[in-house]
Formats: structure tokens, sequence, C-alpha cells
């Protein structure tokens, strides 16, 4: 980037076949990937999944075995990190322990020879409230202190884009919380692309425009959060992104409107439009809170899934709702969510139950069904003992 | 010589262990108590068996001696007021300082790489250079320094200054090797990363992150190296031809009496060194101070 100058906004990101191998492992195994300029995105994925491996390619602190990266249409595969326009706000902040707090932010703009370095800090300092504490070593602030100074650091080069590598996860719940509404504010504010990288699912729905799953270091899927939540593709995003009742069984018949599933002997609906894949062997789910507990056997309504009878084994109450388990035979663990509208449970644990949700809130996956048995089995196992 | 220092370090070790050993158990005495009058009792020995030399030699700095300094005479300043009037000793507290600060200069310089590249590379060798840098910290230097004579013979370089610095230069590396990679080994690798981030090009982020942070280690390496080099007798002796330094001084002129003058050179050093730790102690106390408010 020119010295003495700011760009002039956010940039596009392009990731094309980008590929990282190290010795023994491949963190990255293939990456396309296109972020519009001035969006929040988010990376999520699960610790070792390649997000951190995938943020420091674009900072230019690790070199991609294969692809290019290109910011704002210019190629900077090849460009030495202190020349891209790009900032990090790093895990562990990275503030520099022999500095004050005013000269770590000046840091970026005086390599740079921006003019006035010191008034820049102070106006970055003051936009995360900090500039009462310009004078201190960053040893004399407190994590959550820390963290907005790191953000100052990044934010007051103006970068095209800036890299957030789980900078919130030291911080406890409710500081997180804050810093989760300011960040999104000081984005708006600044209106630069921001990629946050993050393992906290509710982080990455909160704050992003856009979230893109990775796993094993793949992007599984890229989406709003509101479509990665209520049509996931894979059994991986079902239940990484909240949790999910999984069901496999044989498609047995296939409309235009909807496919049956037959499965624990009971014939289960999915809209077609919703279902990855139309045939054979299929995985079909759906989210705990969309299910409704029943005492008796319902009659059988058009547009309704029913399974059951099965028997309440768990109940815990969380507050704002509470976790029913319900074991069906020949199904296995069934996770219900249900709002808590009166006082305390509905029905005890032992009790006989049937469970039922309206055809349109299931999903199909498009994951081979024996894989995602075993994860299901396993997500909702450990899901219960969590 | 290091021997000196190195003893002077397990003794300090030994006391340190000793005081504390016996706090957890620290009970109500009753009447009379061994262990109550034990500890006091042999800390004042070991603390008096470590000072009756230096206050020996600082008393006898002020000894109005003639030709030898065994027996006391009487009280005189001169030798403190004309310290350089006996021919030899500030030649050789001289060599001493020249040499201490060339060769700490140099270990310094190529110990602080070294140990960058130790922490930070994987190479070839790797290993082995780790290793070999151990080799001169366990060789007794008798054996070093009868080798680097050896050496210095058969490639027919003239002993004197120069090989003295050499010989100090080399054994003083693994010390701040040691040091250094300690240092380094704690530096947080992000940190360099946030400068590269922050547009900073190699060479300004290792003056400005690098540098700095490692500071503290390299000028301990730089002291500990500086001693080792200054009172280094063995080696020195193996290869300084005709070159007085401040200890080879010290031990020829000890068989016709030591000069005063080199016990108010000795003092002197003595007095300068405790006076610096203090005035850092003094100082980390202030800003502890400051910082706690």
């Amino acid at each position: 980037m020119a010295r003495g100058l700011f760009a002039e906004s956010g940039a596009d990101l392009e990731l094309v076949g980008v590929r990282k191998e190290f010795p023994g492992f491949t963190a990255v195994e293939q990456l396309d990937l296109t972020i519009a300029a001035g969006t929040f995105f988010a990376l999520l994925g699960p610790s070792g999944c390649g997000k951190t491996t995938t943020l420091r390619l674009v900072a230019g602190l690790e070199e991609p075995t294969a692809g290019r990266i290109l910011i704002g249409g210019a190629d900077v595969t090849d460009t030495k990190p202190f020349r891209r326009p790009v900032n990090t706000v790093f895990q562990s902040y990275a503030l520099f322990p022999h500095m004050s707090v005013l000269e770590n932010v000046a840091f970026g703009l005086r390599r740079r020879g921006i003019g006035d370095p010191l008034g820049k800090a102070h106006t970055a300092l003051q936009l995360v409230e900090l500039d009462h504490l310009a004078e201190r070593k960053p040893a004399q602030l407190s994590g959550g202190q820390q963290q907005r100074v790191a953000l100052a650091r990044a934010v007051v080069n103006r970068p095209a884009l800036l890299l957030l590598d789980e900078p919130l996860g030291a911080l406890d719940l409710k500081l997180r919380r804050q810093m989760q509404l300011e960040l999104k504010n000081i984005q708006t504010e600044v209106g630069l692309t921001f990629v946050h990288v993050t393992h906290d699912q509710e982080e990455a729905m909160t704050m992003a425009d856009t979230v893109a799953v990775m796993n094993k270091g793949r992007i599984e899927q890229i989406g709003a959060p509101e479509e990665l939540y209520e049509l996931p593709r894979t059994s991986f995003v079902a239940n990484f992104l909240g949790q999910s009742n999984l069901f496999a069984g044989e498609v047995v018949e296939s409309g235009d409107a909807t496919i049956g599933v037959q499965a624990a002997g009971r014939r289960i609906l999915v809209p077609t439009e919703r279902a990855q894949r139309r045939s054979g062997s299929v995985t079909v789910g759906v989210r705990p809170e969309k299910l409704l507990l029943l005492t008796e056997e319902p009659a059988a309504t058009a547009g309704i899934n029913v399974l059951g009878p099965g028997r309440v084994t768990d109940v815990s109450f969380s507050g704002v709702s509470t976790q029913y388990l319900v074991e069906v035979p020949g199904v296995g663990t069934i996770i219900v969510f249900a709002q808590n509208l009166v006082f305390g449970p509905v029905v005890e644990r032992g009790a006989e139950v049937w469970v039922s949700w309206r055809v349109e809130h299931g999903f199909g996956l498009s994951d081979a069904p024996v894989s995602s048995i075993a994860q299901a089995h396993e997500a909702l196992v450990g899901g219960a003992e969590a | 010589m290091s021997g000196n220092t190195q003893a002077g370090l397990v003794l300090g070790q030994e006391i340190g262990a000793e005081e504390l050993a016996p706090a957890p158990v620290r009970r109500r005495a009753y009447g009379f108590s061994a262990g109550k009058w034990l500890l006091p009792v042999y800390c004042t020995l070991a603390l008096a068996f470590l000072l009756v030399p230096i206050v020996y030699t600082i008393v006898f700095s002020f000894n109005d001696s003639v030709k030898t300094n065994i027996a006391w005479r009487g009280f005189t300043l001169d030798n403190w007021l004309n310290v350089c009037s006996e021919p030899g000793v500030c030649e050789a507290f001289g060599n001493s300082l020249l040499i201490g600060v060339t060769s700490t200069t140099i270990a310094t310089v190529l110990g602080t790489m070294i140990a960058l590249a130790l922490v930070r590379y994987r190479f070839r060798f790797r290993a082995a250079t780790n290793l070999l840098l151990f080799l001169p910290m366990a060789t007794p230097e008798v054996v070093i320094g009868a080798g680097l004579a050896a050496q210095f013979l058969s490639a027919g370089i003239a002993k004197g200054l120069g090989t003295i610095i050499v010989a100090h230069a080399m054994f003083c590396l693994s010390f701040v090797v040691v040091t250094v990679k300690a240092r380094v080994a704690s530096l947080d690798p992000a940190l360099e990363d946030a400068g590269r981030d922050l547009y900073g090009s190699s060479s300004q982020v290792f003056w400005r992150i690098t540098f700095p942070l490692l500071l503290p280690g390299i000028l301990a390496a730089a002291l500990l190296s500086f001693s080792l080099s200054f009172d280094d007798f063995i080696i020195t002796y193996f290869n300084s031809g005709s070159v007085n330094t401040f200890p080879t001084f010290i031990y020829t002129a000890a068989t016709r009496g030591i000069p005063a003058e080199a016990n108010v050179i000795a003092s002197a050093v003595f007095l300068l060194a405790i006076a610096i730790v203090l005035i850092g102690q003094l100082s980390a106390q202030a800003r502890r101070k400051r910082l706690a408010r």
C-alpha cells in the first residue's frame, strides 16, 4: 500500500483454490471464497479446522501452497504482510508490552509515515473509550481493555480488510456480549470489511452478515445465519450450528412437494425443495425447538410428522426453555426444546409421549447417511452429557 | 576465573534454601529449642565465611604497607590516592577492562544471533549446535586453556591481547546463548506477527519490537559475560604471553607480596558492583510503588 495514504473503503476479498500444507498435515484443503466489500463475514468452525490458518494466509503471515489471494481485485499472494492493506486483531491481542497504549496504536501509522500519528491514535482510542488510559502500559489494563486497544490499533490504520482471530475468546460471557455489540457498531461506523474467525456459533450468528462453516480444511456451507440454521445442508452444519434431531431412512415416495422417508416404522415427510437428496438412503432432520411434545397420540393430520410413542428420559430446566430427551424405540434419543410458557416442566421423567412437527420445518441433508447416524448419535449423546 | 563465581552462586543457593525450608514448619517453641538457635548461628557463620576475605581485602587496602601487605602497619589513604604508583597494577587492570569489554561485545552479538536462530528456525545440525554450545561450559578450563594455547602455537599466532580476547569470546559465547535463548523462547511470536501486520519491515520489527523485548536478557548475558572474562585466570594464563590481566598480575605478585594498590582496585570493583546492584534494587522498588498507586 502506498505510504501516507489510507484505504478509500473496505475491499473485496477473494480466495481462489487456496491450499495450505504444513509438514505432516494439510490445514486448508481447498478454499474458494469471495467476501464482498463492507460485509461482516464470520469463519466458524471447531479448533483445528483451518480457520486461523486461512486468516494468516490472508494477512500474509503464511504463504499458501497453492492458489491465489486477491484483495480489492489485486493479487497479493506474493506480497509481504507489511505491504498488504490488511490488519489483524490477534487472539492473544499481541500488544507490544514495552510501549504505552498510545504508542501501540500509533505504531502502524508511524511505519507508514502518516501525518499526526498521535492525534489519530487518540481519536481511535476515543472510539473504543480508552483515551484516558493512553499513557498506560498494556500490562496495566484488564483483558477487555487490552482487547479494545488491539482493536483500536488495527482500526486506526483504516485497512481495506480487518481480520479478527477469535479476539473475544479470552473474555467472560458478559464482557463478550458487550464487545460483540461494540464490534458490530464499529464495523457499521467505519464501513470496513471484517473477517471474523470464531468457534462460538452464537457469536458468529449475532455478529456476521454471512457465515461460512469450516470443517477439516474445507467450507461446508456459506450463507446468512438464518439460512444456515434453518436449512443446513450437511450433518456437520446441522450439529455444529445449534442442535439437530437427525433420522436416517430410505426414500419411499418422491413427489413435487414432499418426499417421504421411512424411518422407525413411520413415514417422515420433508419438503422436496429443502432436501439435498431425493432418492435412496437419506438423512432428514428437524431442530429441537420446532418439536411439539404430546401426551397422547395425535390423529393423523396432513402436514404434520409424528414420532412415538417414546419415554421421557431426562428433563432439564434452563430458564427460558426446558430441554426434554425422549427415547423413541428404533429412532434413538430425540431432543425437544419447549418454551416455558407455564411454570416448570409440563411432563415428568418416564412419561409416555409423542413428538410432532410441521412438515415444512424438516430438512434433508446431502451426507451419506451411515456417517451421519454415527455423528448424530455422538452429537445427541454428547449434547445430553454437556 | 569463573570457578569463584560459581562457588559463590552455589553457596548462595544453599543459604537461600536453608532460609526458606523451615518456614512452613514454624511452631511456637516453649523453653529451649535447638532449631530456634541453629539456623541463625548457621547463617551467621556462613555469611562470615563468605565475607571475611572481602573485608580483609578492603581493610588491607588502607594498610601503610612496604613491599608486602601481610602485616598491619597503620592506616593510610595513600594507596587509594595513588593507585597507579605501583608499576603494573593499573596496566593489568586496563588490560582486563579492554579484554572484558571487547570479548563481551563479540560474544553478546554472536550469541544473540545464535540464540535467535536456535529458537526460531529448524535447520540441519540444530541439535548438534545446541550440544556443542554446552561443551565449553562442561569442559574443565585447564583443558580449554591448554587446547587453545596448543592451537595458537601450531597456527603460529603470537600470544597477547588478541589471543586472550579470542579465548574469552569463545567461552563467554556459550553463556550468552543459554541466557538469551531463555528470553527468546519466552517471547510471544504473535508480537512479531503483529509488527509485520502493522506495516513494519523485517528490520523495523527487529529493532522496534524483538530487540527491545530481548534487551533485558541481552544485558544480563553481557554482564555475566563481562564478569566471567574479568576474573578468568586459567584460560587467560595459558594464552596471555607477556600480557598481564588483573588476575594474572595478582597471581604473579602473590609470590613476592601483593601490593596494597591491588587491594584498592579489587575493593573498588567490589564496591562499584554492590552500588550498581543497590541502585537497581531501589529503582525497581520505586517503580513498583509507582505502579501500585
